[in-house]
């Protein structure tokens, strides 16, 4: 084994692990309500990727359709399943983002195909390169470089900007963020929207390991993205950071030691130990602040 | 026993705070029942009572952070029943809730700027505004870069009385300020809330150090089971010695 080879892998899925677990917990720092309709939003940005492929567009543009549409997608699931239900009961809400989830997947299967549709990817994603030795897809280089970027922006958004300042505020005690004027309904919206734009990047990453989107392609990011979360801290952004990269080396740690044979059991292997972990701490390795309670 | 005055409380003043028979419940509790009262430009004005008498859900209903029953508020003439709390405060009313909630892995200084969320095109006349609360809070300067959680439980009452201030409210909702703080620190609270009468904020403020806080009142209003008991002038009220055990808690 590599231990350059093996650290670049950790990395790239890590990064992406780690988008994917962000965009979960943004909403649900904030609502204490996990969306069950995340993992579409991937599948729409890939079936729009899908769709735009014939355009004849650049494809960073066809990319920015991509992740625009998956934005699109995460304010319409506030408007439609979270909004109209929110101040009734959590369960509602639980059921309406299930519902939300199966009606899209559904309207894929229907409108699309149940059948794996290919997505344009740029010929620079299947190429390779020599990196300190080893010899590496160029696509994980790229994940991490996403990964790194748009964690410090996320990072600098959340601590410097008013609007992620209030984020933060109103994810730790939501009625009190309420009462100092700042609006619940822009908060939850601009907690949809961020969690959109990271399902777009995440989908663009995910896609350009496999290279076809499927109607249930969102299902695997989803549980991903919750085990993150639940490792890292539910409550915490740093939290699902943390989870998304321990759940990558956890993965990829079993990639390398296990049996060939042993290796189709990897995902029983891996949640043993996110067991193990949560008996240690249960609840995750960073704790989030001090509560509040969502109104 | 004083009793409710149907006549206007002065002809000249202008109404601020109109509260026409405020109802609040929590399932089968009615905690709220029936409260009307008035605060003019420029008043302070207390609501005492024991404990369950119902000042905290009359004060939080009328920030909008629980739902009335029924009734109506008024604010400076305009109808503003059952407006959610981020409109309230836009409208220029803030509330400082008695759970004392700073954001406490938020700095202080963030806790300040988030105060100011609804001037947040105006960060010039933000920063005046915090350095002024900095001026008169010396400590919450010194603090300013620190997590608020830090901050001991005077400090951060100073802290969110100074966050209120930082929406530029037109009236003040105080809930218990003095609560559990020591002896010295409560005497800086009281002094804070007096300047900022003397400063024309109108303010309605809910204490149980009744002395105090009827020493620095124009009016009050004593609750009881949810419902408005009586009501005068502060001196009146804390000269009525039967209302006493009314709002020290015991039963008459």
């Amino acid at each position: 084994m590599n231990p350059v080879q093996f650290v670049l892998d950790v990395l790239s899925l890590g990064g992406a692990y780690a988008l994917m677990a962000l965009g979960l917990v943004i909403v649900y720092g904030i609502l204490r309500l996990v969306n069950f309709a995340y993992g579409e939003l991937i599948m729409v940005s890939g079936y729009t990727m899908f769709l735009v492929s014939g355009s004849g567009l650049p494809w960073l543009a066809m990319a920015g359709c991509g992740v625009i549409m998956a934005i699109a997608a995460g304010i319409a699931t506030d408007y439609l399943a979270f909004r109209p239900v929110r101040a009734k009961s959590v369960t509602a809400v639980l059921i309406t983002s299930f519902a939300f989830s199966t009606l899209l997947q559904n309207a894929a299967l229907l409108f699309i195909s149940p059948r794996p549709r290919a997505v344009p990817l740029p010929e620079l994603f299947s190429r390779t390169v020599e990196f300190a030795g080893v010899i590496t897809p160029v696509r994980n280089l790229i994940t991490i470089a996403v990964a790194v970027i748009m964690l410090g922006v996320f990072s600098w958004l959340m601590r410097s900007t008013a609007l992620g300042i209030a984020m933060r505020a109103a994810a730790t005690n939501f009625r009190m963020a309420r009462m100092m004027g700042i609006p619940a309904n822009l908060i939850i919206s601009a907690a949809f929207a961020i969690s959109g734009l990271l399902a777009g990047a995440v989908a663009i990453l995910w896609i350009g390991r496999i290279g076809t989107v499927v109607p249930g392609i969102g299902l695997q990011p989803l549980l991903i993205a919750f085990i993150a979360t639940v490792i890292g801290g539910m409550r915490s952004l740093p939290g699902a950071v943390v989870g998304g990269f321990l759940l990558a080396l956890i993965d990829t740690a079993l990639n390398y030691t296990l049996p060939q044979d042993l290796l189709k059991f990897r995902d029983a292997f891996t949640f043993s130990l996110v067991i193990l972990i949560l008996l240690w701490r249960p609840e995750g390795i960073v704790r989030g602040p001090a509560s509040g309670q969502r109104t | 026993m004083i009793r409710r005055s149907s006549k206007p409380i002065s002809a000249a003043a202008a109404v601020m705070l109109d509260i026409e028979s405020l109802e609040v419940s929590y399932g089968a509790v009615r905690a709220v029942r029936g409260v009307s009262l008035r605060v003019s430009k420029g008043e302070l004005v207390t609501l005492l009572g024991a404990n369950g008498a119902g000042k905290s859900s009359t004060l939080m209903a009328i920030a909008g952070a629980v739902r009335a029953t029924a009734g109506r508020v008024r604010l400076d003439g305009a109808d503003v029943s059952g407006a959610t709390p981020e409109a309230m405060v836009r409208r220029g009313v803030v509330a400082v809730p008695e759970t004392r909630d700073v954001f406490p892995d938020l700095t202080v200084a963030q806790n300040l700027q988030l105060g100011a969320f609804t001037r947040r095109r105006d960060q010039a006349g933000v920063l005046r505004d915090r350095d002024t609360h900095f001026a008169h809070f010396p400590i919450l300067e010194e603090r300013q870069n620190l997590p608020a959680g830090n901050l001991s439980g005077g400090e951060q009452q100073m802290l969110v009385i100074a966050r209120a201030l930082m929406s530029r409210p037109a009236v003040l909702l105080l809930d218990e300020p003095s609560l559990g703080l020591a002896p010295i620190v409560v005497d800086q609270i009281f002094d804070m809330i007096s300047s900022l009468k003397e400063s024309g904020l109108t303010i309605l403020l809910v204490e149980q150090n009744a002395a105090k806080a009827l020493a620095i009142s124009d009016r009050a209003y004593v609750m009881r089971l949810g419902r408005i008991e009586a009501d005068g002038p502060a001196s009146e009220i804390a000269a009525a010695t039967e209302l006493k055990a009314l709002y020290l808690g015991a039963e008459p």
